[in-house]
């Protein structure tokens, strides 16, 4: 499906697509008290206790008054209800706020003041400089000769950095009076949520041009909720608006994580729901039976002979009101109270606050603390997890000669100064390589000093080192780069760039020399997409070396590599990469076909190491967890010895003596397949050692044995306590949490970038590192911290006291309700099995209420073990992982104490019905009070 | 040239300043509910503390319990079942028929005193078998009609004792009152009348707030099948003191109801001639009826059990204690040894 838009129209498209009024509200004024009431009846617990609420009504069978039911039950309901209500107000605020603010609209040919919600699809909407995008536009003008204006994308994907938009080629040039005139054709896809893609098309209506079709990306839009910079003004069309843009789409309410307490409340839920159904049935037909032969002799009973029809469900019934109280109907409210108070609890961490930024760690899903305790698999990624994710240039190993191995640092090598001050050519050229081939976006800043924007950081300090050896990116001015070198400025045209994807593996851009003309592919990027590419001739083995060397030192490598294009292969090769921009199917996937006809017979000039440096705090964070019981898996994209630098330098694996690394590799399926049963075997013998024995796998052998041996990676998966994946896709990183979490293991994800988001949401726990990548890691998951280290406190601290807690609470609540509840049963035998309740309404209400559910809460402030033991000895996490639930006899114990207390009274305060019920009551309000402090 | 980089930095750094003070915003106050740190108690169980808490628990509980047991064996109780004495050997073998027949159902009955019995002798009577907690009985009332004379109507909860054959309220309505106990007893000692005081034998509560001074009996036992005994109609219900303590329903089949006092001492050896109507119908159901005087302690009626368990739990203390002090002198363990631990005792095996 697509969409057509006018522009300028302002009849035809009114209708059509929706208006500008944004809308985050669930509930409208007159739907609330249904929907509220429909969504809070879906589930099962509250299906019961109406039903049960209902039958109580029915004074015939009705042991207690039926407001014992309802009143709680009403409390509940206008608690979760008024939340809800709390909520959905504060969101129609802000709605409100945003859809009334002024906006520049053209209307009828003129400059309108109007309201953000009266923007229709097709209007042409001005902003100014730090003005707020009020909905999705295509970019027709800007103040900038060039077409281009900056903007900030923070509140989209998390991402600080300035991004360039640029308008469309078409309107180029099209003069500010008549912008309010343009007419033209937008086709565009229908709304989707993918912030990364546009593939459209526009052609403008004479007579501003010819009809010829501009392709349309994602750089010619800018969305929803960024914000203008650094430009003037800028002026786009309108194509998605209201609920349907990029941002609104992308809103949808991510699916509720089920803990594994939770399924375990709802087990047992079902098996005493079952219970009660047999104890009713089988008092009910005692009770008849008792009816029909002793309660006739009782004649002062006076049991009619002839009873109504329903005369043999009363007693069953009966017995169904006095036992439904065994489901105890806080539990529901006590544990969302108390899981909130949890995540409160790690907002408020004083010990989790990273000091660097200042920004405390955040629980963004309130409802699974617990499951922080019973993680028994972490996945993290390395770049910016596990390192600093502050990159610094190190060494570098240029046609052949390594610079910087000696003193550590590239910059400060004596001989590579030399070089430079030489103006060696093949130094000069790995510069501009460093310096040019890249998305930074050079700002002068008022006091004259240059500052880098940087989607990546890795460009970032490339940039940087570049300067710092006098190749200075000076300037950025529409297409022209300027390149300042020994005092020159060297002029460059950018013509095109082939952006940095993660199946490609690499970056290029074609520039073109001003001096003399010369088109020029330059590229950078991972070793394996480079090196092979090389013209045939080269030797490449000193390169291999370098980035072997390199990655053994756990350096970041990257290839630079350079070609000449000859006028024509350039021209032949634009068209066919234009086409492929403007396709609208799979438009990613043929312009990464087109750009492998031109990303060959590469120039290879050298190979860069850049240092991440490990965060503080990591070795030992992963050694306590690791004597925690859990197991760790590395995912990184990065190669495979840097990879094992990196995890030997952070105790995720031992080195040779205790520990073993198996390598499963392979280019065919055969010989993964044979590297994967020998992993197998070494892996089941060694399994009884006490030996650390860890896999390394890496993409291309991942992705086949998990398309065609999953039983067997699976069965290694279950064996190896540690593996390192490396050069993985996000996707693969997602498909082997899935792999983990289909072997029944609890997972929990940590990552800090756009590439882990599909990890972190798909593992039962996500955590996401606020790092330097964009927040958007930290937005995806269910927990955002601010360093890897502070995972030992979210785990061993806070995740163990809500595990204990809870399942504290749940017990303790199923326990108070079943106690009482034996006790009407027990009661039921002496009272001729006729339903009679012991206690009454009141009596009842208050103790599921005030005496029970209330004073229990207080356990959320409950620490069976001081933080520093569990630190000390994290493998008390043990006994949270194996499930602390598996102790259910226990239950039994208590029930059998309160019946002998039971025995014990029933002789003495003998006669009284009432009097007997009261001291029973308070009896054993004490026996509850006494369990609480036990505990 | 090398300015670029401190510039760069210095920018990075600049930017976090501008970002600082909103970040720090959210950092949370400190305070110890936060951070939870509220002091707590931790007591740690060493085997001192243990040993003396036993020790305490039983060095408290033994003396009670034996208090308690003698007080309980101070208690004087006379016991006597008439319910089959009482019937006629004629009727031995239908004793339904005996007890709804107009025969006279007077009998005689002689107790002979084994022990000092000083005042007051409380004299109670007591049904076997009898479910006066069967929910069809107990919800069998009508409180409000019991209390206020306005509210004579009030007897939808009273079915099927509700209303009269035409339809007249029956004050005190339902099954509970219509089957008030009806035998009576008459002591004598020497042929001389021994006084049984009835009054004050029901709650003073119950008096005062649950039944009306001014709500006098209506139709009662009025129908063809008479359950227990007619009340007097000029006397009010606040004063119908048997009703009252039938009205307090007992929880379990086996119950005493307070009968009346008698308010001398009866010395070892008399003989008391009790004189007793015996009116109830305990016989379709097989329930048994007992005479009982009792004297009380300063821990009410007869009743051994609360010595026992306060016995049988300070002696299990006691032992407990015991045996933990005697674990504690040949295997000492040291106070937080870590090889306890179990993941250390059985590596590998969590």
């Amino acid at each position: 499906m697509k969409r057509y838009v006018y522009i300028n129209d302002d009849e035809s498209l009114q209708e059509l697509y929706c208006d500008n009024q944004i809308s985050n509200r669930k509930y409208t004024v007159l739907n609330f008290l249904p929907k509220n009431l429909w969504e809070q009846f879906s589930r099962f617990m509250n299906q019961y206790f109406l039903l049960i609420a209902c039958l109580q009504l029915w004074s015939l069978i009705t042991p207690v008054n039926p407001a014992s039911t309802w009143g709680p039950l009403i409390f509940i309901f206008a608690v979760s209800a008024s939340k809800e209500a709390w909520d959905d107000y504060n969101r129609y605020l802000s709605d409100k706020k945003a859809n009334e603010k002024e906006v520049w609209v053209v209307r009828q040919g003129i400059k309108k003041h109007v309201q953000a919600q009266d923007i229709h699809v097709g209007n042409i909407v001005w902003l100014r400089e730090n003005d707020e995008v009020p909905c999705d536009l295509v970019l027709i003008g800007t103040s900038d000769p060039q077409g281009l204006c900056y903007v900030e994308t923070a509140a989209l994907d998390g991402e600080t950095d300035l991004k360039t938009r640029v308008i469309p080629s078409a309107c180029m040039g099209i003069d500010f009076e008549l912008l309010h005139k343009i007419k033209g054709v937008i086709e565009c896809p229908n709304p989707d949520k993918d912030i990364r893609r546009f593939d459209a098309n526009l052609r403008l209506f004479p007579p501003f041009i010819d009809n010829d079709v501009c392709p349309l990306t994602i750089k010619n839009t800018i969305l929803q909720s960024c914000y203008l910079r650094n430009t003037e003004w800028a002026c786009g069309v309108a194509v998605y608006t209201g609920n349907e843009t990029k941002l609104g789409m992308s809103r949808g309410i991510p699916e509720p994580k089920l803990t594994a307490m939770d399924a375990m409340i709802d087990k047992l839920t079902g098996a005493i729901f079952v219970f009660q159904i047999v104890v009713v049935m089988v008092l009910g037909i005692a009770g008849n039976v008792w009816k029909d032969t002793e309660a006739r002799k009782q004649w002062y009973v006076l049991y009619p002979y002839e009873g109504p029809w329903y005369e043999l469900l009363v007693i069953p019934l009966r017995f169904e009101l006095l036992c439904s109280i065994m489901i105890p109907i806080s539990i529901k409210v006590s544990l969302d109270l108390v899981k909130s108070l949890y995540a409160k609890f790690i907002d408020w961490d004083n010990e989790m606050i990273d000091q660097e930024t200042g920004i405390p760690s955040h629980a963004a899903n309130t409802a699974i603390s617990e499951d922080l305790g019973q993680v028994e698999y972490i996945l993290t990624d390395k770049t910016g997890t596990l390192t600093e994710n502050r990159m610094i240039f190190r060494r570098c190993c240029i046609s052949g000669i390594f610079y910087g191995n000696e003193s550590g640092d590239a910059l400060k090598d004596v001989e590579l100064l030399n070089a430079v001050a030489g103006s060696s050519p093949d130094v000069v050229r790995f510069l501009t390589v460093m310096a040019i081939c890249n998305t930074v976006i050079p700002v002068k800043s008022k006091t004259g000093a240059i500052l880098y924007k940087a989607q990546s950081q890795d460009e970032d300090a490339l940039v940087n080192a570049a300067a710092r050896l006098h190749v200075v990116y000076v300037n950025k001015n529409a297409n022209i780069l300027e390149i300042r070198f020994n005092g020159s400025v060297i002029q460059y045209e950018v013509l095109e760039t082939l952006e940095f994807t993660s199946d490609r593996k690499r970056m290029s851009v074609v520039v073109k020399d001003c001096q003399n003309g010369k088109i020029i592919l330059l590229s950078k990027g991972a070793d394996e997409a480079i090196l092979p590419y090389a013209y045939a001739g080269q030797q490449t083995r000193t390169f291999i070396e370098a980035v072997e060397q390199y990655a053994q030192l756990g350096l970041r490598t990257l290839c630079l590599a350079w070609r000449e294009l000859k006028e024509d292969e350039y021209q032949e090769w634009s068209l066919m990469f234009k086409e492929a921009s403007s396709t609208l199917v799979d438009r990613e996937w043929r312009i990464a076909e087109v750009c492998q006809r031109l990303e060959h017979d590469f120039e290879i000039l050298g190979v860069t190491a850049i240092e991440d440096r490990l965060q503080d705090g990591v070795p030992e964070t992963i050694e306590t967890l690791r004597k925690a019981g859990i197991n760790f898996w590395m995912l990184t994209g990065d190669k495979q010895n840097t990879a094992i630098q990196i995890a030997l330098s952070c105790n995720f694996i031992s080195p040779e003596p205790k520990g073993q690394l198996l390598l499963i590799d392979g280019k065919t399926e055969d010989e993964v397949c044979r590297s994967l049963e020998r992993v197998l075997l070494t892996m089941r013998i060694t399994s009884s050692e006490p030996k650390d024995v860890a896999f390394v796998v890496d993409g291309w052998a991942l992705e086949i044995a998990l398309k065609h041996y999953r039983k067997a990676f699976t069965e290694l998966a279950i064996l190896s306590r540690t593996a390192i994946c490396c050069r993985v896709t996000p996707s693969q990183k997602a498909q082997l949490v899935e792999l983990l979490k289909s072997c029944d293991y609890r997972t929990l994800a940590i990552g800090d970038g756009g590439n882990d988001v599909r990890m972190i949401q798909q593992a039962d726990i996500g955590v996401g590192i606020s790092g330097r990548e964009g927040l958007q890691a930290a937005r995806a998951a269910d927990y955002s911290i601010g360093k890897f280290r502070f995972l030992k406190r979210l785990i061993l601290v806070h995740g163990r006291y809500s595990y204990n807690r809870t399942a504290f609470l749940s017990q303790y609540s199923f326990y108070k309700s079943l106690v009482i509840c034996f006790i009407q049963i027990f009661f039921s035998f002496i009272s001729g099995v006729s339903g009679t309740s012991l206690f009454n309404s009141v009596s009842l209400m208050a103790y599921n209420v005030f005496y029970t559910s209330v004073p229990v809460l207080v356990s959320v402030l409950d620490k069976d073990l001081s933080e520093g033991t569990i630190m000390q000895h994290p493998q008390i996490l043990f006994y949270c992982q194996a499930g602390r639930f598996a102790v259910f006899p226990l239950y039994f114990f208590f029930i059998f104490r309160v019946f002998s207390i039971n025995r014990l009274r029933i002789r003495n305060w003998a006669n009284l019905l009432h009097y007997f019920s009261r001291q029973l009551y308070i009896c054993w309000l004490m026996v509850i009070k006494l369990m609480q402090d036990c505990f | 040239m090398n300015s670029n980089t401190p510039s760069s930095s210095a920018g990075r750094a600049g930017s976090a300043d501008s970002a600082a003070p909103r970040r720090n915003s959210k950092r949370p106050k400190y305070s110890k509910f936060t951070q939870q740190e509220l002091p707590a108690c931790k007591p740690i169980l060493t085997p001192r503390w243990v040993i003396s808490a036993f020790m305490l628990v039983s060095i408290v509980f033994i003396p009670i319990g034996v208090v308690s047991l003698f007080a309980s064996r101070d208690v004087v109780e006379i016991i006597d079942r008439y319910e089959n004495v009482c019937v006629p050997e004629s009727f031995r073998n239908d004793k339904v028929t005996y007890i709804q027949s107009d025969v006279d159902k007077i009998c005689n009955r002689t107790l002979r005193v084994k022990k000092l019995m000083k005042q007051p002798i409380y004299v109670y009577y007591q049904l076997d078998n009898f479910y006066q907690n069967h929910r069809r009985y107990v919800k069998s009332r009508s409180d409000s009609q019991l209390k206020n004379n306005n509210s004579q109507d009030d007897v939808d909860s009273c079915k099927p004792e509700d209303n009269t054959a035409d339809g007249k309220p029956i004050v005190p309505c339902g099954l509970i009152a219509w089957s008030l106990f009806n035998d009576t007893f008459n002591f004598s000692l020497n042929n001389q009348q021994l006084a049984v005081n009835k009054k004050g034998i029901s709650w003073k509560s119950d008096r005062d707030s649950k039944f009306g001074k001014n709500v006098f009996p209506k139709n009662f036992q009025n129908g063809s099948f008479i359950g227990g005994k007619h009340l007097n109609s000029s006397v009010p219900l606040s004063e119908q003191e048997d009703l009252i303590v039938w009205m307090r329903t007992a929880a379990l089949p086996t119950f005493r109801k307070l009968y009346g006092k008698i308010e001398r001492d009866l010395q070892p050896n008399e003989l008391i001639q009790v004189t007793l109507e015996n009116n109830y119908n305990t016989y379709s159901f097989n329930g048994k009826k007992k005479l009982v005087l009792s004297t009380t302690s300063w821990l009410g009626g007869k009743n051994d059990f609360l010595g026992i368990a306060y016995l049988t739990v300070g002696g299990l203390c006691f032992f407990l204690a015991l045996s933990f002090t005697v674990v504690y002198l040949v295997k000492p363990r040291r106070l937080g040894d870590p090889s306890y631990l179990s993941w250390n005792r059985n590596p590998g095996g969590h």
